[in-house]
């Protein structure tokens, strides 16, 4: 059987309103299901908010290392000067990115892209994918790939990286990261302009969902926030607060590696996670219109400094290779 | 004869580095070849996407033996002779030379070098792993466990080699893993099948059959040809773009073009705006209306496949993107037209130029005074030059130039018209960046003229203030193309300007804003002030200049530009910098960049079309003979005068005395000076160069007489101070054309 075919005759078993062409949580879960069928563990989102699932600690610090990996994920995304409002048909300050860590990078890695797009009903002899050259690079993160934006018929609908430096260290081996944007994708199989008014559910009638019916108010609200309400006092207080915190146990996590005498590092994750909360605090000053040009720079190099040294730690743990695991 | 045919076959290479690769595949490849003793007929490289090919015609099967006598040291030399000979030949002892024997030398060794001739597929085994290794890409990665870079994975290596007439063997070799082979594969769609490759005529044909176009020229015809002939067919025409189509060619291995379309009602955007929305985003081509000009509501898509449906799912999708962007561009077209340009003025100020320059509305404040004062010298209207100055920036803050940098100045203009402004107003706004580079377009309005001048005056006037100038390779601030600009506006209006003062004037307003919004401190540690004489007082005397003047600094019509040392140190540099720059263009028309030197060497030049007149009335002089025996009549003064000027420890510069002059040819000297000197200051106050130059070539031949007939160092010390006199007269006379002694040969 033809992979086509396996996909056709997968979509044929699953009731309509799982349809990703017809559902976007059919889509999502679609998703889920082909990428736990190529051997990955399928995470839930990071508890907290990030700019992109990239910095979901399972593909931030995990692509640093010696120790291989597979995950995948949906992960909410808050980027507070995208907001609209909910007036504009594709920009949200909240959205959903679909996001594949495959470490090391396999050898069919495009191929096995590929055919998650047909598993969500694009057929590549009726369209145009094209891989065109797009380097990433996460100032804040000190990370940098290459790789492509994949394009559907002229349309952006992922992104493809393969990792060779994260927090100012090389990755070995290299990771393959895969980040699907949901809405975007959906739209375009689903055959939706507005956002809003794609099938959540995969439902009619009354049973409908629509994405509206989930968002819309959340990103009118969140608009209103981000850009006119958050108080900028506070969040200059916690920007320092959580940089405060992520050094303090750094150092005490320092401080416990010796003790220990293992020379492991104990308290990494919860540091990084004060990373998270800083970067987001600084998108929100970011959004609030409060930090000036030549400012902005400097945030961006505490973050990553913040950023660098949490990967420097990770990798004197047990997950970042420092000793093996014993199965 | 064999061939090579060579393919890296990869993950998707980005557009924009595929011809530069295949040309350095070709020379890496061919350079090595040729090293390791191997001649060809030819080469040719080829890119597509996902593969790097190269075929070299023409190799022979194997390397010539080569065979080199190298003379040694004599028998008996010193032993460190002897070391050094073993280890330039690669001899392990000296048993190992053979001994010759001459009459004159004696006995001495001489070491026998033979390199046995190789096979050509060894050679190639050889060179391959370390070129691709070593690969000159801009940007490479590593991928999966591997330690290899490459542009972006690489899957295989097709490598094969031999004569026509035979079955071409595969050339065995292995980097990181990658053995290479007989085999490639097809389009990535369509046909990725993997088969079986031979040679060259072969590959093609197959890869055609596997749809894919390996001739980035033929897929550029492709595209070129399919598209013109679609919007032929809807009574329209293609708006060609060389970089666009070299980019799709380099996205597509086996491209066609189908035609999409989107709402009239995008039409009233501005055609660039369109234009570029299509372009950058989505990597299409816009088609116009032949009748109109302007643009229709269609665009040329290419695509990567032959799609089962006829391509009519692409063109909905690509519809769709592109109806998005245009709403974004139209949102953004819409907002901006509400927005007053003089009403965006005040955003300006919080946009940082240059951290030591201040803010773009400190440099429109500049802009406007300066241009006021270029105005009268360009015949432009005054009150209409300083309201485009005012306005010329204004666009920065739209968003619709926020979206697409390279539109300012378009945009500015496009909402200067839209908001009713005067139209010439308007195309200065548009006009006062260009000229674009050495072949742009030159504004020819007087307005545009006065306002780009000033654009370009203020920003070389306040970099070379904080001392931030072009080093080799390095112009961050384009300081080489805004000089090459003024000179160009000035030279192709024919424009009479003081350049000088002009440059005073707009460094004084540098300075003065500096002073006022960064403190006295900030100019004062200037890195300038802290070279050579310009500490402490010449600092001073400026402030002194600016805070007794400050209004006339920023607001007047300059008089007559005094100017302050420190003003005089900056701005003889900048004129340096001009004539640098100025010796470029003209070396462009053919004239010799020392007549350049001799023109700036009279010192006190303001006035750039001047100089250039008399540089090439000069070059006319110096191609006919008299000019050239005046030249070298006049190095021979110049040289005698210095000579004797030096063991005098004195200077010959008075008039001469006509009574002294004993002989003839002193005599007719004396009175052809006289003659050419009366001649010459009225010619000059002409700017009659090509006359003066004449004039001045009637010395030729009394100053060829005096040397043969006249022995300069005479007896009689008042005779010889006399003639030495003459010679300074010959040397003056000359130099108030131009100074003759920069002139080479």
């Amino acid at each position: 059987m033809t992979l086509d075919a396996v996909s056709a005759n997968n979509r044929a078993t699953t009731p309509a309103y799982m349809d990703p062409t017809k559902s976007f949580q059919g889509l999502l879960l679609t998703l889920q299901h082909f990428w736990a069928d190529k051997g990955c563990a399928i995470l839930q989102p990071y508890d907290m908010e990030v700019g992109a699932g990239t910095f979901h600690p399972a593909t931030t610090l995990r692509a640093l290392g010696p120790r291989p990996w597979k995950a995948a994920y949906v992960q909410s995304c808050r980027r507070p000067t995208d907001g609209r409002y909910g007036e504009n048909p594709n920009r949200l300050q909240h959205y959903y990115q679909f996001q594949v860590i495959l470490k090391p990078s396999p050898e069919n890695l495009q191929e096995l892209y590929l055919e998650s797009l047909r598993a969500i009903g694009i057929d590549t002899a009726l369209h145009d994918v094209r891989f065109v050259e797009d380097d990433w690079e996460s100032p804040t993160l000190g990370a940098w790939g290459l790789g492509w934006e994949c394009w559907c018929d002229g349309m952006e609908v992922s992104q493809f990286t393969y990792f060779q430096q994260v927090a100012g260290f090389e990755c070995k081996p290299v990771s393959g990261e895969l980040t699907y944007g949901l809405e975007r994708l959906a739209m375009y199989v689903q055959g939706v302009d507005n956002v809003y008014d794609l099938n959540f559910n995969g439902r009619e009638g009354e049973d409908k969902i629509t994405y509206g019916d989930v968002f819309l108010q959340a990103e009118q609200e969140f608009s209103r926030h981000n850009f006119e309400y958050a108080d900028t006092e506070m969040l200059f207080r916690h920007f320092k607060d959580h940089e405060d915190e992520c050094k303090r146990l750094l150092a005490f996590s320092e401080k416990a590696k010796d003790e220990a005498g293992d020379g492991l590092h104990k308290v990494v994750l919860p540091a990084y996670d004060q990373v998270n909360k800083a970067s987001h605090v600084f998108n929100l000053l970011d959004a609030r219109g409060v930090i000036s040009v030549t400012e902005r720079q400097s945030y961006i190099l505490r973050v990553r400094e913040l950023a660098k040294a949490c990967g420097t730690a990770f990798l004197e743990t047990q997950w970042g290779g420092k000793e093996p695991v014993s199965k | 004869m064999p061939d090579l045919l060579l393919e890296l076959f990869s993950e998707e290479i980005p557009a924009r580095m595929q011809r530069r690769a295949a040309d350095d595949l070709k020379s890496l490849v061919t350079n090595a070849l040729v090293e390791a003793g191997l001649t060809y007929e030819g080469a040719k490289a080829y890119a597509t996407p996902r593969r790097l090919a190269l075929h070299v015609a023409g190799l022979p099967s194997a390397s010539k033996a080569t065979r080199e006598e190298r003379k040694g040291p004599r028998v008996g030399a010193p032993e460190k002779a002897l070391a050094g000979f073993l280890r330039g030949t690669g001899l392990s002892c000296i048993d190992e030379a053979q001994i010759q024997s001459d009459p004159k030398k004696g006995e001495f060794y001489v070491a026998v070098i033979e390199k046995p001739g190789r096979d050509s597929q060894d050679i190639i085994a050889d060179i391959m792993p370390g070129i691709i290794r070593s690969f000159p890409w801009p940007k490479s990665q590593r991928w999966g466990t591997g330690s290899l870079k490459w542009v972006r994975p690489l899957h295989s290596i097709l490598c094969r080699f031999g004569p026509e007439t035979e079955e071409p063997e595969v050339i065995e070799f292995e980097v990181d893993g990658i053995k290479s082979g007989a085999t490639t594969y097809g389009h990535r769609f369509m046909a990725p099948d993997q088969f079986e490759v031979r040679r060259l005529e072969d590959y093609m044909a197959k890869l055609e059959a596997h749809k894919v176009v390996l001739d980035a020229d033929r897929r550029k015809d492709i595209i070129l040809h399919d598209a013109k002939n679609s919007a032929m067919a809807l009574g329209l025409e293609l708006v060609e773009d060389e970089g666009l189509l070299e980019e799709v060619a380099g996205l597509n291995e086996w491209p066609s073009v189908l035609i999409g379309s989107y709402d009239e009602a995008f039409l009233q955007l501005p055609d660039e705006v369109i234009k570029l929305t299509i372009k950058e985003n989505q990597k299409n081509f816009v088609l116009k209306d032949p009748s109109t000009g302007r643009l229709s509501n269609k665009f040329a898509l290419t695509t990567n496949i032959e799609a089962s449906d006829g391509g009519s799912v692409i063109i909905r999708g690509n519809e769709k993107v592109v109806v998005a962007r245009l709403s974004d561009a139209k949102f953004f077209w819409e907002s901006d037209l509400k927005t007053r340009l003089e009403d965006s003025l005040p955003k300006l100020d919080s946009i940082v130029f240059h951290e030591k320059l201040g803010t773009v509305g400190m440099r429109v404040h500049r802009l406007v005074s300066l241009a006021s004062e270029i105005a009268p010298l360009v015949q432009a209207d005054v009150t209409k030059t300083a309201r485009a100055a005012k306005l010329a920036k204004a666009d920065l803050v739209s968003a619709t130039v926020y979206e697409f940098t390279e539109l300012q100045g378009l945009i500015g203009r496009y909402l200067a018209q839209e908001q009713g402004e005067d139209n010439d107003v308007a195309l200065a706004i548009e006009n006062h960046y260009k000229p674009a580079g050495a072949h742009g377009d030159i504004p020819a309005a007087p307005i545009s003229i006065a306002v780009a001048l000033a654009d370009k005056l203020d920003v070389l006037a306040g970099f070379w203030a904080i001392d931030e100038k072009p080093t080799g390779s390095k112009d961050p601030f384009a300081l080489r193309r805004a000089a090459l600009g003024v000179i160009r506006l000035i030279l192709e209006n024919d424009l009479r300007l003081p350049l000088r003062d002009l440059l005073v004037q707009a460094l004084r307003r540098n300075l003065a804003h500096m002073a006022s919004h960064r403190g006295e401190e900030a100019v004062a540690s200037l890195p300038f002030l802290g070279k050579g004489d310009f500490a402490g007082n010449a600092v001073q005397e400026f402030f002194n200049f600016v805070r007794n003047s400050a209004d006339k600094v920023l607001d007047s019509v300059a008089e007559k530009v005094g100017e302050t040392s420190f003003e005089h140190a900056v701005i003889d540099d900048l004129m340096a910098f001009f004539a640098e720059r100025l010796k470029v263009v003209m070396k462009e028309k053919g004239i010799r960049h020392d007549l350049i030197d001799a023109v700036f060497a009279l010192g006190g030049q303001n006035d750039l079309a001047l100089l250039v007149k008399r540089a090439e009335a000069l070059g006319a002089l110096l191609e006919n003979e008299n000019g050239i025996n005046l030249l070298a009549g006049y190095k021979r003064a110049a040289n005698i005068l210095r000579a004797e000027e030096k063991k005098d420890g004195a200077v010959f510069d008075g008039t001469p005395l006509k009574e002294l002059l004993s002989e003839n040819a002193e005599v007719v000297l004396f009175e052809a000076i006289e003659r050419a000197n009366a001649e010459l200051a009225p010619l000059l106050a002409q700017e009659d160069y090509a006359g003066a130059m004449n004039a001045l070539s009637a010395l030729r031949g009394p100053v060829d007489l005096f040397f043969v007939e006249i022995h300069v160092n005479a007896e009689d010390s008042g005779v010889r101070e006399n003639r030495l006199k003459l010679l300074s007269q010959i040397r003056d006379a000359v130099h108030q054309v131009a100074d003759f002694s920069k002139i080479s040969g």
